[in-house]
């Protein structure tokens, strides 16, 4: 056989800018790298998915900005609240950067068609929602711009929709699989190798700069608002990769999931005056937060929540309490909020104006990632090396705008400010850049991979390993944590992932292997889970999210800083290294709602 | 309970034909049809072939012929489909493999609706542009669709006529039609006025019902007819 035949089959496509993941983050990146490089630039949006189909499109109660139409608000009381939002371990220059941009992109989105609820005098209407304050804590603010209680499906439909009208082309159904990085992790990245879900035919992406949207990973929790797809695909491909994770222990429990489903109902519910009541009928976040109350910032909410449950108070001595809406009246609940309404109806059977509805913590969102800079360029180390040619953006990547702790809302915001910044700062390298160079290691490794899993006749079911690993992961690093539950939690992801290297895809076929599917993105999750573990288990302290019961206090001392976690090649334990907090403005202070 | 799941299967590399399998699933009443699928599929049958995301009915993947009603999988739940549940793709679209069907022609037709806002003004004062409630209303109804499908694979008159644009792309014109901030309302009228258009539409209500997100697809098809009327359009 000559080299050339034994080369893989590899399908290629030579683009100036690839963007991976089509949710709001990349369809903005997108939408400004044609704007800033024309028509004629080839622009590719990559997805697992129809690009409607992306988790933006599930975000339901608004995206904050401090724009001052129905009450005074500045953005730098936005600023702090993002800061104290999250217990201190924000870069306050970053958070700056979103707070300020906010307003701005706001308007922008508006121009591009977002279908905005308005006030009477036509104005962007806006919503309290928890954790956002008038002049540092005073009391809640309306800050949350909202299209009812489906922002983020508007959000994504209206960044769809200017992208069709720039003509970007769209690779829909495509699996990421790994960055093209031809000179290792000191080198530039080159492209991205992909699986075409229709064919199973692997595709080489070659372009001068390559973004990563690729979304969460919360399928690692048992109970999560996750959609099934958010398995850390690019997350965990970039750790493979030698770079590192930022801020992993930091993850978000919402505090109203609904029970055992774990589908969100919006913290708007609240923001509109619905509240939480235990088991026992009494309101208890006054006894927590006593200024705001059931809009305290969601880490203490979710916490509370198990103090409650732990204390016994849980509604009929189980593990959830109750949301209370029923007050809200039939306007509110059918206007403002009738996605919530009906998943109330839907899955529950149950009547909000007449029924408690009954909620629990779900995991929700990764504050942690891949590290970047306000511009979205990939940080390579705490030294803060940036990446040639890599940039991420939205939930997989890691500013850190949100620190220990997000605040409603600004997840939104963060897409929108960061993808947009990004894309952006693409079109100017790829205005510099020289041709990309392949990756024909990249190519052969992703060909390699699937050719195994299609060949190996037995092993053990996927699914099995993914049920596991969520359930561990759930019960040992969830809402609380301590030293015990994280070691017993490192030993079985360890397990499970040397149970995972010997899988069974029973789907032997190359259109719409979803079989093949299922297993590539197990191994992403096992690899986040780690990091994710390592991470808690390193950080003694607590702080936003992070609740360790062994270390109860947050420690400014030792752990004001960042957790930068890398993969250990041999497959040891990760390597944990740190940087510190940027604080520019705002010192930490005890944090009281 | 346990429960019966018949499947229609199709695999286009080893089947010569469509044929039905039969599933026995442990369900809770309150579980989805879409939890079945994921039993046969991760536990039983890992050929099992359909799209699903989000699971509890906002993203649209996941619409499939069930009981005989265009309906959501994620939303769909056991203690309303029964013991015995019937699964089949979505009608009026070539199966590429047990449930998932082609999706390119659907696209395309959103995409021939011109379905963006088009004004390239801004407001002087770099504020938004204003919109009453009132102006906004007009177009909510039709702003919920997430292009799962069910109205156009459950519509007879696309099935006879796979050209016709069908509900979802008219419900997406609309959306843009309506909205007080848009300048193309021409274009999109004109391009609805074609004989593949809104007049293919014979008022047969199954998109309406079809529906996972409670839009009046029918009201919306009618109000942009009347709007194609009355430019002179038809």
């Amino acid at each position: 056989m000559t080299d050339a035949s034994a080369r893989p089959r590899v399908r290629i496509h030579d683009l100036d800018a690839v963007v991976v993941g089509a949710g709001g983050a990349g369809l903005y990146a997108a939408l400004e790298l044609k704007r800033n490089l024309g028509p004629e630039a080839r622009i590719g949006v990559i997805s697992k998915l129809y690009p409607s189909r992306s988790h933006t499109g599930a975000a339901q109660g608004g995206v904050c900005a401090a724009l001052g139409t129905t009450e005074e608000d500045h953005w730098e009381w936005h600023w702090f609240d993002t800061v104290k939002g999250g217990d201190y371990l924000v870069d306050q220059d970053a958070a700056e950067v979103m707070c300020h941009d906010a307003v701005e992109t706001i308007i922008n989105l508006e121009h591009l068609g977002m279908p905005f609820n308005r006030t009477e005098e036509g104005r962007i209407d806006q919503r309290r929602f928890g954790g956002h304050t008038r002049n540092e804590g005073e009391a809640p603010v309306r800050r949350a711009c909202f299209a009812a209680d489906r922002t983020g499906h508007a959000i994504l439909q209206t960044l769809f929709q200017q992208c069709i009208r720039l003509d970007v082309a769209f690779y829909d159904e495509y699996q990421v699989l790994d960055l093209q990085m031809p000179d290792g992790p000191d080198g530039r990245v080159t492209g991205v190798v992909a699986l075409q879900t229709s064919t199973s035919e692997i595709h080489s992406f070659r372009a001068k700069a390559v973004l990563f949207a690729t979304g969460g990973f919360g399928k690692i929790f048992k109970v999560t608002s996750n959609a099934h797809t958010l398995t850390g695909d690019g997350v965990a491909i970039a750790y493979r990769r030698g770079l590192p994770l930022e801020d992993m222990e930091f993850f978000q429990f919402h505090p109203t999931g609904m029970y055992k489903l774990g589908f969100l109902l919006s913290e708007a519910m609240r923001g509109e005056g619905g509240f939480l009541v235990n088991g026992e009928g009494e309101r208890f976040m006054e006894r927590y937060a006593p200024t705001m109350k059931d809009l305290a910032s969601r880490d203490v909410v979710s916490r509370s929540i198990y103090q409650e449950i732990a204390a016994g108070r849980g509604v009929n001595g189980k593990d959830f309490v109750h949301l209370d809406v029923r007050h809200l009246g039939a306007q509110v609940l059918n206007e403002k909020l009738p996605d919530m309404s009906g998943f109330i109806r839907t899955y529950f059977g149950l009547e909000p104006l007449t029924d408690l509805v009954p909620i629990q913590p779900t995991a929700h969102y990764a504050m942690g990632g891949i590290p970047t800079d306000i511009d979205g360029r990939v940080l390579a180390d705490e030294g803060g090396r940036a990446v040639p040619g890599f940039y991420a953006a939205g939930e997989c990547a890691c500013v850190s705008v949100h620190g220990g702790n997000r605040l409603g809302t600004n997840s939104l915001l963060d897409i929108l400010v960061f993808g947009r910044r990004a894309g952006i700062a693409m079109a100017d390298e790829v205005r510099a850049a020289e041709a990309p160079v392949a990756d024909r290691a990249a190519e052969a490794g992703v060909t390699t991979t699937r050719d195994e899993l299609l060949a190996r006749p037995d092993g053990e079911r996927p699914a099995v390993i993914r049920a596991e690993l969520a359930e561990i992961m759930f019960s040992h690093c969830g809402v609380y944590r301590t030293a015990a539950l994280l070691g017993e939690c490192r030993t079985a992801v360890r397990a499970l992932a040397e149970r995972a290297a010997h899988v069974v895809v029973q789907d032997k076929g190359r259109r719409y292997n979803t079989d093949l599917a299922d297993a590539l993105e197990l191994g992403f999750l096992l690899d986040c889970a780690e990091a994710t573990v390592a991470s808690a288990a390193a950080r003694t302290e607590s702080r936003g999210a992070h609740a360790r019961d062994d270390f109860p206090d947050r420690d400014d001392v030792d752990w004001l800083k960042h957790t930068f976690a890398f993969r250990d090649a041999a497959g040891g334990t990760p390597r944990l290294a740190y940087k510190p907090v940027t604080i520019t403005r705002f010192p930490p202070k005890p944090r009281v709602y | 309970m346990e429960i019966q799941l018949r499947v229609r299967r199709y695999d286009p590399e080893s089947d010569p034909a469509p044929h039905w399998d039969e599933f026995r699933v442990e369900a809770e009443p309150s579980d989805r049809v879409l939890d079945l699928l994921h039993q046969v599929k991760w536990y039983q049958d890992g050929t099992l072939t359909f799209r699903r995301s989000c699971g509890h009915g906002v993203c649209g993947s996941d619409a499939m012929l069930i009981n005989g009603r265009n309906r959501l999988a994620c939303e769909y739940l056991v203690k309303d489909a029964g013991s015995r549940v019937t699964v089949e793709p979505v009608r009026g679209m070539r199966v590429i493999k047990d449930l998932l069907v082609d999706m390119d022609g659907f696209w395309d037709k959103y995409r021939s609706v011109m379905p963006f806002l088009v004004n390239d003004e801004v407001p002087t004062d770099g504020l938004e542009r204003r919109q009453s409630p009132e102006e906004r209303d007009r177009f909510e109804d039709t702003s919920k669709c997430i292009m799962c499908g069910a109205c156009t694979t459950g519509c007879p008159s696309f099935w006879s006529n796979p050209d016709y644009v069908g509900p979802a792309a008219i419900v997406n014109a609309h959306r843009f039609i309506f909205d007080s901030r848009d300048t193309a309302a021409e274009e999109r009228l004109e391009i609805m006025a074609d004989a593949d258009g809104v007049w293919r539409c014979r008022t047969i209500f199954n998109c309406v019902e079809a529906c996972p997100r409670g839009i009046n697809v029918t009201r919306a098809i009618m109000e942009v007819t009347r709007e194609v009327s009355g430019t002179g359009h038809g």
